[in-house]
């Protein structure tokens, strides 16, 4: 029926893979990491009272939509958003928006996306992708987590647009209606650095930045002595998943940050920001170290292992710390400090 | 990271997809690298996983003993729990909780029994059928 010449690109998270490859197509050239990094999606947050299948909630990201807004935002991008009450008027308006010749950004849930692996499918709402054509009863999609362009039937895109509970995607569907043909870089990296650092060093609340992480590593610690080992493992293993599944571009997000912190420094022609880029791709390793003991603890059943981990942490909350002083002496103007808290070897 | 230490552990879980992660090549410069996935990712995925497979198989063995209703099987068996399907249904979860026991699920009137069926994505008639004719 329609076919829209689409750029498909395998990225490292969905929200920053579509708003990389929408802006792409609309007519301004972005990365992925500076989608990210711009839009200041970059976090750690874990709360205790927010249970989910019984674990607390931990995340390495700002909440689903930040990105798309964020992009928005910062590029002075003007967004386009529908939600649909009836699922049928959804459909129509993403068979209208393709006849038009409009590729469109779409939010559904994991679980009712069929070409998606088995083992991969949890009711995970807020999974963003490009719709970009389709062909009889199948739809023609550019899903960001997948190396090549997928297709999917109409019923279960239906199903997966519509469905009910936490981060419901109420069948949303957005693309840019207006986008700038460039945007002031230094000014946006400068913010979107700024707002980066409020958030993971001076957030108010304590399950929030940095001080979380530290929180969450004097709780881990004393579970060990406590808790049910089940529940321990369960709770470490929900905290490394969030870390390393799909849809994150490994360690946390902080490997793509790293590359945000990069890129923005050639683009601004400053060098100290690659030197904060260095200990930013650090700290991912620092937590790529924590999930290997993490898995080492569930593995061998550990129990008196929660002291390990709980070091692990602090280690990645000891190199956060590190890159948000430096990234705080690069926005002060004041040169930034070259020596690290030290390198991580790999595995 | 760098590009040689991108894990490429052959994941069971991403059913031979390939993910993109970012590292550092030769020169110090930031790439996406393509891997076939860590096996500290596989190992929590399946433990999530199993999880999953574990609970329906308890609630199969309940149901099977009349201790429980269908609904709990089927409920499972699509990765949710009671708050996941409370939501999807549109009630509350004490409600939902009272719906898997057999007594109370056998009285459903027609009308809820099309709303579970439809957020677990299956028949009516597959969901008040014992035993279940799908398998795992």
């Amino acid at each position: 029926m329609s076919h829209i010449e689409f750029q498909h690109r395998h990225a490292g998270h969905c929200e920053s893979g579509v708003m990389a490859s929408l802006m792409s197509h609309y007519g301004l050239a972005l990365s992925e990491p500076m989608a990210f990094g711009l839009s200041a999606a970059l976090l750690f947050a874990h709360f205790p009272f927010l249970r989910i299948g019984g674990v607390p909630l931990t995340a390495y990201r700002m909440p689903p939509g930040s990105i798309i807004n964020g992009v928005a935002r910062v590029t002075g991008a003007h967004f386009e958003r529908r939600r649909f009450r009836d699922p049928d008027a959804g459909m129509r308006a993403l068979d209208a928006a393709l006849e038009a010749g409009r590729p469109v950004g779409v939010q559904t849930s994991v679980y009712w996306l069929p070409y998606f692996p088995p083992d991969m499918r949890f009711h995970f709402n807020a999974h963003n992708l490009v719709v970009y054509g389709r062909d009889g009863d199948n739809y023609l999609i550019s899903d960001p987590v997948f190396e090549a362009p997928q297709r999917c039937p109409a019923e279960a895109l239906r199903k997966a647009r519509f469905v009910r509970g936490a981060f419901a995607p109420r069948g949303l569907m957005y693309w840019p209606r207006r986008v700038p043909s460039s945007f002031d870089q230094r000014r946006a990296v400068r913010k979107a650095v700024a707002r980066t650092l409020n958030i993971m060093t001076r957030a108010p609340v304590p399950w929030v930045g940095t001080r979380a992480i530290r929180r969450l590593a004097t709780h881990i610690e004393r579970l060990g002595r406590r808790a049910d080992p089940r529940y321990t493992r369960y709770l470490v293993g929900s905290i490394i998943r969030m870390q390393e599944e799909i849809g994150t571009g490994g360690g946390g997000f902080r490997f793509m940050y790293a590359s945000f912190l990069q890129e923005a420094a050639e683009a601004l022609d400053a060098p100290d920001l690659s030197v904060c880029a260095e200990a930013m791709n650090d700290a991912g390793d620092r937590w790529r170290l924590f999930a290997l003991a993490g898995a080492r603890f569930i593995r061998d059943r550990n129990e008196a292992g929660t002291g390990e981990l709980a070091e692990a942490l602090r280690h990645c909350a000891d190199q956060e710390e590190t890159v948000y002083s430096m990234l705080r002496e690069w926005l002060r103007g004041r040169p930034v400090p070259t020596a690290r808290v030290g390198t991580v070897s790999g595995d | 990271m760098r590009r040689e230490q991108v894990p490429q552990d052959d994941n069971r879980t991403l059913g031979g997809h390939r993910k993109a992660v970012y590292a550092a090549d030769e020169r110090g410069r930031m790439r996406t690298v393509e891997s076939t996935g860590w096996s500290v990712e596989e190992l929590v995925t399946s433990m999530a996983v199993e999880e999953f497979e574990e609970l329906a198989r308890d609630a199969r063995a309940r149901v099977q003993d009349g201790r429980c209703a269908p609904l709990a099987y089927h409920m499972y068996r699509r990765r949710m729990d009671t708050q996941v399907l409370a939501q999807a249904v549109g009630m509350m979860q004490w409600r939902v909780r009272r719906h898997l026991r057999p007594g109370p699920f056998r009285r459903l009137p027609p009308r809820l029994l099309q709303r579970y069926a439809e957020a677990l994505g299956m028949s009516v008639e597959a969901l008040v059928a014992w035993p279940p004719e799908e398998q795992p």
